[in-house]
């Protein structure tokens, strides 16, 4: 990890070289190479266990909290090394929010859960926190459901509301990133759909990138498209990368066809 | 045959499981119907709220043993539930797994020490050194608290500590993510969100000092007076029982049965509690 820049693509919001992810001595993730473009929507896509969610965790160094997890090779935000030596993890995961597979609402007031994070990030200011809380509300179009009950407590939301809670959580630090695992799996169609709506709205300002099982949902909402494969020797490597479109129309090989006309999964 | 077997055997555990509670009945109903006549006889108000204890003289107000019971365990838990919460939040959330494997089965230890062995270690250490370095008797309530603030912490501590390991683990990556520090993530989500299992820890805690009555015999002086400071010594509700059972008779003897039905109503009120708050989760 020198830390050097080399010269990008003038929107790429994160690069990976050469990146390896161990588990102690379970080598998870081999050689991954790629650039992530900003204000776009990049999906990972892959069977189980290849990695997808490692992949992801890199970008806000969440694996930081499995004790054995080891990187290799570097991971860029903004062209500035993630894991440098005086990497700032905590303003790191500022600029990258997190939208987990099931929503993770705190068990408190619909408002406190908006607020905790600014309010950490040493927002005091009550109108403040109000207009923060009115406006990420108001991006999840969870404003208007939930306006009038901010003092009911998060977890008595329905579960697609949850999950639009947590990604206004996300918001109100104000991220330029925003990384969704599996965001839609434990919702019904409908939350689902208005999941999917609020991504394509937030690419406008969010580099989004997102993994999915679903292959519907990297089609309709996705511009890039990252395909991770396990090999042989049970490491996940990122088997073909394009524009979403590309890869749907014309995939590389018959591999990543397969995969995602669903003869695998 | 099978059948006939199958149904016995079922009828032998209810047996033997009903033998268990029926001990309960049995102590409960003991207490009462040796206890109340007296009660009855001096009057509730009188009998809790007296504060003459002169059995000879057929004087039975416990108002100063409450006074005491209420104090050395207030101060234990002024000792004990500071630090069992923090050593449940060092193990939950800091220690190094070598380090916590040292650390539970020590605090399992702490527990498995006789009451006796605490309150010989206070007599011949802790006493002295209040007397010398604080100054009174020795023999004082302040000596009882620190005695039950260390017999308390295994209770606060391992249940602390399971309630916080109980969370889910999306809470603590949730405030992560949000750019959270760690220490900011333990306040304001992981505390509050164990909070009703740190709340029953600290009752059941409660409850064992207010119990405790052989350790806090040898170290509290068991002066029936109302204490003027931690430094007075002073009598609880189990030791007047404990002292004062082996030649107690009659209406004497009544009186300590009665102070049992007290003591077990304030025990029976924290367990239910605890248990009310855990579940209203």
């Amino acid at each position: 990890m020198d830390g050097k820049t080399r010269e990008t693509r003038q929107d790429a919001k994160i690069k990976t070289e050469a990146v390896n992810l161990y588990y102690g001595s379970f080598h998870a993730l081999g050689d991954v190479t790629f650039e992530i473009p900003a204000r776009a929507i990049t999906a990972i896509i892959g069977p189980s266990g290849c990695g997808k969610s490692s992949l992801l965790r890199l970008f806000n160094r969440m694996n930081d909290l499995i004790p054995a997890a080891r990187v290799e090779g570097n991971v860029f935000l903004n062209d500035i090394p993630v894991y440098g030596k005086d990497a700032d993890v905590v303003s790191l995961r500022q600029k990258v929010g997190m939208v987990f597979q099931k929503p993770n609402v705190f068990p408190m007031s619909i408002y406190d859960n908006i607020v905790i994070g600014p309010r950490h990030h040493g927002i005091r200011s009550r109108r403040r926190l109000a207009e923060i809380a009115e406006r990420s509300l108001s991006q999840v179009a969870l404003w208007d459901e939930v306006k009038d009950s901010l003092n009911a407590p998060g977890p008595g939301l329905a579960t697609g509301q949850q999950q639009r809670l947590c990604i206004a959580r996300a918001l109100a630090v104000e991220p330029e990133v925003l990384l969704m695992d599996e965001s839609c799996s434990a919702l019904d169609p409908e939350s689902t759909m208005k999941v999917e709506e609020l991504m394509l709205e937030l690419k406008q300002r969010y580099t989004i990138v997102i993994v999915t099982h679903n292959m519907e949902q990297a089609v309709r909402v996705s511009d890039m498209a990252a395909f991770m494969m396990i090999g042989e020797d049970r490491v996940g490597r990122l088997h073909e990368y394009s524009a979403t479109e590309e890869m749907f129309i014309r995939p590389k090989d018959k591999l990543t066809e397969d995969y995602i006309t669903g003869r695998f999964g | 045959m099978k059948k006939f077997k199958e149904k016995l055997s079922g009828r032998v555990f209810f047996a033997l499981a009903l033998s268990s509670i029926s001990a309960l009945a049995l102590i409960t109903v003991f207490i009462i119907v040796n206890g109340v006549p007296l009660i009855a006889e001096v009057g509730v108000g009188n009998f809790i709220f007296g504060m003459s204890w002169a059995p000879s003289r057929g004087e039975f107000g416990i108002f100063p043993m409450i006074v005491g019971s209420v104090a050395v365990t207030l101060g234990a838990a002024a000792i004990g539930v500071p630090v069992g919460i923090c050593c449940s939040i060092f193990l939950a959330e800091f220690a190094p797994a070598p380090l916590r494997n040292l650390f539970r089965p020590a605090i399992q230890l702490l527990a498995g020490i006789p009451s006796v062995v605490y309150g010989f270690w206070g007599l011949l250490f802790l006493v002295p050194f209040i007397r010398n370095y604080l100054g009174g008797p020795g023999l004082s309530l302040l000596a009882g608290a620190v005695i039950l603030g260390i017999m308390i912490l295994p209770t606060v501590i391992s249940i602390s500590e399971v309630s916080i390991l109980a969370l889910p683990r999306q809470y603590k990556e949730g405030a992560l993510a949000l750019g959270m520090t760690h220490w900011q993530t333990i306040r304001s989500v992981i505390l509050p969100s164990a909070r009703s299992g740190i709340v029953a820890a600290v009752i059941l805690g409660i409850g064992r000092a207010i119990g405790e009555t052989m350790a806090v015999i040898m170290v509290l002086g068991n002066a029936v007076a109302m204490p003027a400071s931690i430094l007075d010594p002073v009598r609880t509700l189990t030791t007047n029982i404990g002292i004062e059972m082996g030649y107690a008779s009659g209406p004497h003897q009544q009186a300590l049965f009665a102070t049992g039905i007290v003591l077990f109503v304030i025990i029976m009120i924290l367990n239910a509690s605890a248990q009310y708050i855990t579940r209203k989760r």
